[in-house]
């Protein structure tokens, strides 16, 4: 298999990495080991780190940073934006129509179990429509690169996607260690994102909400492995970050103690999941919720970002329904292409795809993070084998991928320079305007030869430029 | 059948609770099978807060107490004007797609005996002769014994152990009907017991299953029929606790112990004027 090198044509450099091939050739072996040293110093001082569930180990672990930035030029971008932008759109507009006539699947355009009976779907919102129509108010779009101009989408995430926490710190410190490179190339801001978000957050303010709305960041508290990010992004937006506990509801609103006394909330970015939200309406035993929440929600009286029952447009099997949705919503071609995929509850697919496992990747249709997957062609034959029996179990739960030739961008290991895969995910912004800011975050495979970029599965991060023109 | 109910919960406390929130499913439904009559809520020492007709069809009611308090009374009462439509549930307004209720939760889970029961099912020649079917295998295989069981035992408990009450009959049927692919939910209501008839209690449980053709459809095993002119249909939902009447909770260390007094009684003529519906 080949790979699609972003920073070398054969030997040649490619235009946007010009600059920086030069200002790699003259670093000196020891200043480079200093600077990381030093990136890891300032991470760890900042506090930003990533729990990473089921390892076991430290967790307070550092997400590797890497110090060679992944570029995009404007052209690049721009192309890559529409198709996100237009993704959005359509998931909004498929959240909408679900959850209330469910136009396609009368229209027969998606089957109707695959919706009502997954368990993402949340029969207690079905007819509220949120202020502007808007379910999922951050989008993150996992995308992967096999081609100069070849994008795919991996996944869709539209509940809760964490990560841009990292897409701000490593411009901040690449920043703080490099103001060298960033005087000699025009890159696009990024810091302007936490302004944005409260933008947005305060266009979907209820009705009921006349002055400039209350946000806050609501958080299952700090055992949580991304805490660090709800606490960061309640800082940069300028909002109280609380806890259920934190909040409370009184006749029809949600108020939030203050030393000053009651706070009326309108706007909730909610950081838990649907079934701890509200023990009155989901899981009784949910202490991390706040009760009769949903019931102020229905009625209009509060906001919650996403969503609740937003998660049923970026489920796996859902996913193969995307370009669908563009086509019947927006009457438009998609700009940004799906990985082709098998969906092992069909027999078809089934059968192919255990003839040819050791080809594929394949992912359970709930999971994430990287976990409960096979990438076939990276695995033992003991490995398949064992992944085989627990497909056979549960063909359901599975679904199948090519195994793609992810791109590679230069990577700093010890030797040097060397290509590791990479992917992107750019946050998707959606109230009264759809906007985003100009990367994203690219997550990297720091093990040689792997193609799993999860931070879980040992990978790390870049900061993402996109040239000006 | 003209009913008059009157509901009373008292909630009392060991020592003294606060912010006690409550959403209330407790306003019968609006379909052909009942017109409502002069309903009223009332939660003491309590705030209404935001009412609204959910995607099932409910009247929902959120109130909180702010408390310090020791007991909290809810309070409801009113007439119901009823009609049989053998079992049916027509003219209720809903959103929600019936295969949304083809899930499964804990108290509903099947597990070898309720599905050896499902499949023991074989000579109905239809849906809806299937629905009644399951309802009178459900109904032979629970026998009435109330006290035997309590608000979290599940279906597949409720048929180990071959008795129960309502909830555990309704929760049976529920199980057994998805797993014979039939949509089915859980209700809540009242039912007026005839004199000399069975000595069930007021506040009643039953389910509904989804026919082709025909929308949903009341089962009652624990009485061995469908819902008629004595039943009073309250809300849905996928189980007991997701259907039921009252949810709450409170701020505090206060232990809660709850009390319960429930009349259906039948009367002549409605006394008031007032035809209109409440919170239609």
């Amino acid at each position: 298999m080949t790979y699609y090198n972003e920073m070398y044509e054969g030997s040649q450099v490619r235009d946007p990495y010009a600059r920086l091939s030069q200002w790699v050739e003259t670093m000196p072996a020891d200043f480079r080991q200093m600077k990381q040293a030093e990136a890891e110093a300032l991470f760890r001082r900042i506090g930003i780190t990533f729990a990473v569930y089921g390892e076991g180990g430290d967790p307070d672990r550092l997400i590797p940073f890497d110090m060679m930035p992944r570029v995009f030029e404007q052209a690049e971008w721009r192309k890559l934006e529409r198709g996100i932008k237009q993704r959005a759109r359509a998931l909004n507009a498929f959240l909408r129509d679900v959850y209330g006539r469910a136009e396609i699947v009368r229209a027969g355009r998606i089957p109707a179990r695959l919706v009502y009976q997954n368990e993402a779907y949340e029969k207690a919102v079905v007819g509220v429509v949120p202020p502007r129509g808007v379910y999922s108010h951050i989008i993150g779009i996992d995308l992967v690169r096999t081609a100069k101009d070849q994008f795919y989408v991996l996944e869709d995430n539209c509940r809760t996607p964490s990560g841009v926490s990292y897409m701000l710190e490593n411009r901040e410190i690449m920043m703080r260690m490099f103001p060298g490179l960033f005087r000699g190339n025009r890159i696009e801001p990024v810091d302007q994102y936490p302004d944005l978000l409260r933008r947005t957050l305060e266009s979907v303010a209820p009705a009921k909400c006349h002055d400039r709305p209350t946000c806050v960041v609501l958080t299952p508290g700090h055992f949580n492995s991304a805490y660090y990010e709800h606490s960061f992004l309640a800082n940069l937006m300028g909002v109280e970050l609380v806890e259920g506990q934190d909040l409370f509801v009184d006749g029809e609103f949600v108020y939030m103690r203050t030393t000053q006394g009651p706070k009326r909330v309108d706007v909730i970015y909610r950081r838990i999941d649907d079934p701890f939200l509200d023990p009155l309406c989901f899981r009784p035993d949910s202490m991390l919720g706040v009760p009769g929440l949903m019931d102020v929600y229905r009625s209009g009286g509060v906001s919650i970002c996403s969503a609740p029952g937003a998660g049923v447009a970026d489920d796996k099997a859902i996913y193969t329904f995307v370009p669908e949705m563009v086509r019947f919503y927006l009457g438009e071609e998609p700009l940004l292409q799906n990985v082709q995929t098998w969906t092992l509850w069909k027999d078809d697919d089934y059968k192919y795809v255990m003839e040819n496992l050791a080809d594929l990747v394949v992912k359970e249709v709930h999971g994430s993070g990287g976990y409960g997957m096979l990438v076939g062609p990276k695995s033992t034959k003991d490995e398949i084998e064992a992944f085989r029996a627990k497909i056979q179990a549960d063909p359901g739960n599975y679904i199948a991928q090519p195994t793609l030739a992810l791109s590679t961008c230069p990577t700093f290991v010890a030797e040097g320079l060397a290509p590791r895969h990479v992917d992107l995910r750019p946050y998707c912004l959606c109230g009264d305007r759809i906007e985003l800011v100009p990367g994203g975050l690219t997550r990297v495979a720091l093990r040689e030869g792997s193609l799993v970029v999860n931070s879980s599965q040992g990978g790390g991060v870049k900061d993402t430029w996109v040239l000006s023109e | 059948m003209k009913l008059r109910i009157v509901h009373q919960t008292v909630y009392r406390y060991d020592l003294p609770v606060r912010n006690l929130v409550q959403s209330l499913r407790l306003t019968p439904s609006v379909f052909e099978g009942q017109r409502t009559h002069d309903w009223v809520i009332d939660v003491s020492g309590g705030i209404r807060g935001p009412g609204f007709r959910d995607g099932a069809g409910d009247w929902i009611e959120g109130w909180t107490v702010r408390g310090p308090t020791e007991e909290v009374v809810v309070a409801t009462s009113g007439r119901v004007e009823t009609r049989d439509t053998a079992g049916v549930l027509r003219g209720h307004r809903e959103l929600i797609h019936p295969l949304a209720y083809l899930r499964d939760t804990v108290a509903t889970r099947a597990d070898a005996a309720l599905r050896d029961l499902a499949a023991g099912v074989t000579d109905a020649s239809d849906p809806l002769g299937l629905a009644h079917r399951l309802s009178a295998a459900v109904s032979e295989a629970i026998a009435y014994r109330p006290g035997r069981t309590e608000f979290h035992t599940t279906a597949a408990e409720a048929l180990a152990q071959g008795e129960g009450v309502c909830q555990d009959h309704a929760h049976a049927l529920i199980a057994v009907a998805r797993l014979r692919d039939l949509p089915a939910r859980y209700v809540s209501g009242y039912l007026h017991s005839t004199a000399g008839g069975e000595a069930h209690e007021a506040a009643h449980a039953w389910a509904e299953i989804h026919v082709q053709g025909l929308g949903w459809v009341g089962f009652d095993p624990a009485n061995r029929c469908c819902p008629d002119e004595r039943y009073v249909r309250l809300g849905s939902g996928l189980d007991a606790l997701d259907a039921a009447p009252i949810r709450g909770i409170a701020a505090g260390q206060g232990i809660e112990t709850l009390d319960v007094a429930v009349n259906v009684e039948e009367v002549e003529r409605f006394q008031t004027q007032s035809q209109s519906q409440t919170q239609s």
